[in-house]
């Protein structure tokens, strides 16, 4: 039977992919065969365009126990831990239905947490939304959030932290990327193989259902007009499912019972056959009248493709079977022998007995295309560089800019939404939400892990190169304020249509200047995700590489905070302030503009600045320490007061600056990097400077803290003095204020 | 002494109770599955915060039907300590082990965050530790924490003085920007008339460590370790 | 037999689910919606061919699970699918 070319582009296929298939089988596919190999071959779940990329990342270290390829990557956090995490995007679906699209999304990286074996212990996430002043854009930002919170709150895992940045290309193009982390036992580590003949295949979890089919190929497309038709394509979740489902699974695994287990997730029975068996070097045959299902007359092919969620595919041990299923039934679920692992190294589908599909295995994982798209360097990139601040007119007063930029959304307080997040179940969360990494401890040991994920999209919509790298720095520097030590990194890369050159070579530049970044601070990626066709009708979002980092506090105890501590206590800057307004949210909040350079990243200056922080938090002499992003200094300042009661009066060195008359604005606002501001006690501070001095980082005392006012002043000169009341209320009523009049129905 | 910390499908801080009682306090603790029929010898019976059967239906609606909860009304009847945390309060109340019930937060938003209560009543198991009118400092995590009774039940609640914690201000004052999700009379625990039942919104589980933000929900496990030891609130076996 | 029950808030409990709908439609325009109650709906699928007795179990389930007489009150009615 030939495919017709209709029914080729409705999966998503080319026809040179079609060929191919037919190569592979040797033969013309069924049309199940030809769903299972749309979806496999999408871009979502082979990665085809991305991964001659990737594969120059830096994946290797002493601490990595699993790099990429595997359901989550892992590294070795000593007392015979790992910390196993990832980020994962469920952008497409979010735009079409947020609530459940950014819930299933939260589901989805849970479970490839716990496929692991290990128990997840915290959630951040990285959203990014059109401007608030667009009902529609509001309506998704609520449905996101609650969504979140939603899945998180029921299954019980603290939401720990994140960021939400907001730009116009976001509009119809939400990005919603989850981050989970757990702790295993390193040894217990189990992954998500299929081996030895006879094995038995177990399926276990909720019923299939039709949700979700061709989820996979819809994330690998642009959205258009008949974007709302594909509204069924949405699954939704069941977090009390999942979180059976997790308790079950972690104990069926202290039994040793398992070879392999995997989430079903993008894809579904499809990916997590083909993948485990591939995987293991072994084949998989299962019967799917055999699948438990919840609607009547599925075909082979809808049960096969189906994204049900909360659903877990596992390899028993020969004669444990019975041991397995019990554990399930304990927890009310139902574990069902759907099929056994073979010699072929073939995916084999059979329906009652009759073989409906035989694939081998490779052809759908190792062997998929991999493509080496073209790039080109977009036209924007020389012209959008170009800044002229002097064509820019006369600035505002630094206070007006001030008041503006914490107000502004990118900045203001996000407490309107990490309040609908439980952050502190499993008592383990050491440092509240609402600014920088999060950090919780790990009990049975003296240890905490600091996350944080990040990225300055402008930066690498100016430069990826550049952008990507400070993405980089942003994420370990947050880190290290709180006094973790980087250990692992995973990414999730957002991007638009790779089949114009212009976004490839965003793409591909934007690996490369990550890559280089992990190398010089040692970094190693652990795994991570690519979301791209981020484009609604030819306009693509922002490109937006988001870098989750993790870090390790040796002494749970010596855990740094971002605001000050004390009154008395005295403050002191780390790093040196430029002339540096490109791409600044001070251009884009005051004169509309993306433009410009990003700031000038050197790695090996950052490196120290890490060192630094770092030692300064296990000696105990670092009180606080805030790092300087959006906004710039002046921003940076006012959140290490705000929620304090504590004000603060510094002076500050000018800024060199070219264009006359910005001098002020350039020290208060540019966005340089490897800036911190910490503050120690008094009488500390000739310990803090040697230590810099001796990491070769710039340090200076700049001012003390106290009072109930926000004073900086340049050069002895008087240029900010602000009630903290105010600065405080402005940034925490910001996000609220937007949904005030407005109640938008989550 | 021996907490017994029940487990439904979905309990969420059945660890955390679990670990305060003894990490912290230094007690033995277990884990008692829903579907168990036996305390264990237990001196006191939590039921944990978290989302039993997924809130679905209503929070605690389901709960309320397994087989372990005709144990914890027995040990109830007999006078043994009992605490509702969250959902389990929420348990208690569609169990008609405590009066009223609950309703979505008046912002229909789920809510995290540290609120301040005021200890009432110190002749409960769980807060003879306290000073009458103690202001506590503990977290909130709810979407449905919304007190609700018919008035002539608060009515004999406040005259039986079994309000036992209410959202105030720090002076201890009942003001409505204290009240963080609409309960009828800032009503955030009560108890019932025997007085050795509690259930409380709020958790003092995640508060009885100050690196976690406060350390004010001792007071709650250190009352009953108390009671339990000098016999005041022990269940006739 | 089918049985359908509908679960309702007693009018004296406030509902902000309602009142957040509400406020939504009147945003949307929908001036002329004076207040909303949200409710729940319940479709049991009876083994039973006895109206009676399809009334009664819906009753009971109403009673013991479905309905939390604290704050609700509900209506049952039965939907006779062989007649039609």
């Amino acid at each position: 039977m030939t495919i017709a070319p209709d029914v080729l582009e409705r999966h998503g296929l080319k026809a040179d992919e079609y060929q191919r298939i037919v190569d592979a089988l040797k033969r013309e596919p069924t049309l199940t065969e030809l769903g299972i190999f749309s979806v496999m071959w999408s871009e979502h779940c082979s990665y085809k365009s991305s991964r001659v990329h990737l594969r120059t990342l830096p994946t290797t270290g002493p601490r990595v126990l699993q790099g990429p390829g595997e359901n989550a990557g892992a590294v070795d956090i000593g007392d015979g831990l790992a910390a196993v995490f990832k980020i994962e995007s469920h952008n497409h679906p979010s735009f079409i239905e947020p609530y459940q699209g950014a819930a299933t999304g939260v589901g989805g990286i849970i479970r490839d947490i716990f496929t692991m074996g290990a128990r997840p212990i915290a959630l951040l996430n990285s959203l990014r939304f059109g401007p608030l002043d667009d009902p529609l854009v509001r309506r998704t930002f609520a449905g996101v959030v609650a969504g979140i919170a939603g899945y998180g709150n029921s299954i019980g895992i603290p939401t720990v932290g994140g960021e939400v940045g907001f730009d116009e290309s976001y509009t119809g193009n939400p990005l919603v990327n989850v981050f989970c982390l757990g702790i295993a036992n390193a040894v217990d580590i189990i992954k998500g193989v299929a081996s030895g003949a006879g094995n038995a295949v177990y399926y276990v979890g909720a019923k299939t259902g039709r949700d979700g089919i061709h989820g996979a190929t819809m994330a690998s497309a642009e959205f258009d007009e008949k974007s709302a038709e594909k509204r069924p394509a949405v699954q939704v979740g069941d977090p009390f499912m999942e979180k059976l489902l997790l308790e079950a699974c972690l104990e069926v695994m202290k039994t040793d019972a398992l070879i392999g287990i995997q989430d079903m997730g993008a894809a579904g029975l499809t990916c997590s056959t083909s993948e485990m068996g591939s995987r293991g070097g072994a084949g998989v045959e299962i019967d799917v009248s055999l699948v438990p299902q919840r609607e009547s007359g599925m075909t082979p092919y809808e049960i096969m493709l189906s994204e049900s969620q909360e659903r877990m595919l596992m390899v028993v041990k020969c004669g444990r079977e019975a041991e397995v299923e019990q554990v399930f039934e304990k927890w009310d679920l139902h574990a069902v022998r759907v099929g056994e692992v073979t010699t072929d190294g073939k995916l084999r589908v059979k329906n009652r007995g009759e073989v409906v599909a035989e694939i081998p295995n490779g052809a759908l994982t190792d062997e998929a295309p991999v493509y080496r798209r073209p790039m080109a360097e977009p036209v924007y990139i020389k012209e959008v560089q170009q800044l002229s601040l002097a064509s820019l007119g006369t600035p505002a007063a630094p206070a007006e800019i001030f008041r503006r930029l914490l107000a502004s959304p990118t900045i203001a307080s996000k407490r309107w939404v990490y309040r609908q997040y439980d952050h502190m179940v499993r008592t383990n969360t050491l440092v509240m939400p609402g600014m920088g990494a999060g950090v919780v401890r790990v009990k049975g040991t003296n240890r905490a892990l600091a996350m944080s994920v990040d990225c300055n999209s402008r930066f690498v919509y100016l430069d990826p190169f550049a952008g990507a790298q400070l993405a980089v720095a942003e994420a370990a520097r947050n880190v290290a304020c709180a006094g973790g030590v980087p250990i692992g990194a995973t990414n999730c890369l957002n991007f638009g249509n790779p089949e114009r050159p212009e976004i490839m070579w965003q793409f591909a530049k934007a690996v490369e200047g990550m890559g280089a970044a992990c190398r010089a601070l040692d970094i190693p990626i652990t795994g991570g995700n690519v979301s791209l066709y981020n484009e609604t009708d030819g306009r693509a979002v922002l490109p937006t590489p988001v870098l989750g980092v993790v870090g390790l506090i040796d002494e749970a105890d010596k855990v740094v905070r971002r605001a000050f501590q004390g009154a008395g206590d005295v403050v002191i800057m780390l790093g040196e302030t430029r002339e540096e307004l490109g791409g600044s949210e001070y251009l884009k909040v005051m004169h509309g503009l993306i433009r410009g350079v990003p700031p000038v990243l050197d790695l090996a200056r950052e490196a120290a600045l890490h060192r630094v922080l770092i030692d300064g938090a296990s000696t105990g002499v670092i009180r606080s320490a805030q790092d300087c992003s959006e906004g710039g200094f002046a921003a940076t300042l006012a959140e290490c007061c705000i929620g304090t009661g504590l004000g603060v009066d510094v002076e500050m060195p000018g800024a060199a600056c070219a264009t006359p008359g910005l001098g002020d604005i350039a020290t208060l606002f540019s966005e340089s990097a490897s800036r911190v501001v910490v503050s120690v006690a008094a009488g500390r501070e000739a310990d803090l400077l040697a230590l810099a001095a001796r990491q070769g980082v710039p340090a200076r005392r700049i001012g003390i803290v106290g009072g109930a006012r926000i004073r900086v002043s340049i050069d002895r000169r008087r240029v900010l003095d602000e009630p903290l009341s105010e600065a405080e209320h402005t940034w925490t009523t910001a996000i609220e204020r937007f949904f005030e009049s407005a109640r938008a129905i989550a | 002494m021996k907490f017994a910390v029940v487990v439904f499908p979905g309990s969420n801080c059945d660890h955390d109770a679990h670990y305060a009682a003894t990490h912290v306090l230094g007690q033995q603790a277990e884990y008692v599955w829903h579907k168990d029929t036996s305390l264990g010898n237990a001196d006191v019976v939590i039921l944990p915060g978290g989302f039993a059967h997924g809130d679905y239906l209503r929070t605690g609606a389901i709960a309320r039907f397994s087989p372990v909860m005709a144990e914890v009304r027995r040990f109830a009847d007999a006078g043994g300590p009992v605490l509702g945390i969250c959902n389990g309060f929420q348990v208690l109340l569609e169990a008609g082990l405590l009066p009223g019930a609950m309703l979505r937060n008046r912002s229909v938003r789920f809510q995290c965050e540290h609120v301040l209560i005021k200890t009432e009543q110190t002749d409960t198991p769980f807060t003879l530790a306290c000073r009458p009118g103690q202001v506590l400092r503990i977290p909130i995590a709810h979407g449905e924490g919304n007190y609700y009774a018919e008035p002539d039940v608060v009515a004999r609640l406040e005259k039986n003085r079994q309000v036992v914690f209410r959202y105030t201000n720090a002076e201890g004052v009942q003001t409505e920007g204290a009240n963080p999700n609409g309960s009828v009379g800032n009503i955030a625990g009560l108890c019932n008339e025997r007085r050795n039942v509690v259930g409380l919104m709020p958790h003092p589980e995640r508060a009885c460590e100050l690196a976690l933000g406060s350390s004010d929900g001792l007071v709650l496990f250190d009352s009953v370790v108390r009671a339990v030891t000098q016999g005041a609130f022990a269940a006739a076996r | 037999m089918r049985a359908r029950v509908f679960v309702t808030l007693k009018p004296s409990v406030f509902d902000p689910q309602g009142k957040t709908v509400t406020d939504a439609l009147h945003t949307l325009g929908f001036a002329a919606v004076r207040d909303v109650r949200q409710g729940k709906y319940f479709e049991l699928d009876l083994d039973t061919r006895s109206v009676d007795d399809a009334r009664r179990l819906a009753a009971e389930a109403a009673d013991k699970l479905l309905s939390n007489p604290v704050i609700e009150s509900y209506r049952i009615e039965i939907v006779d699918e062989v007649i039609a």
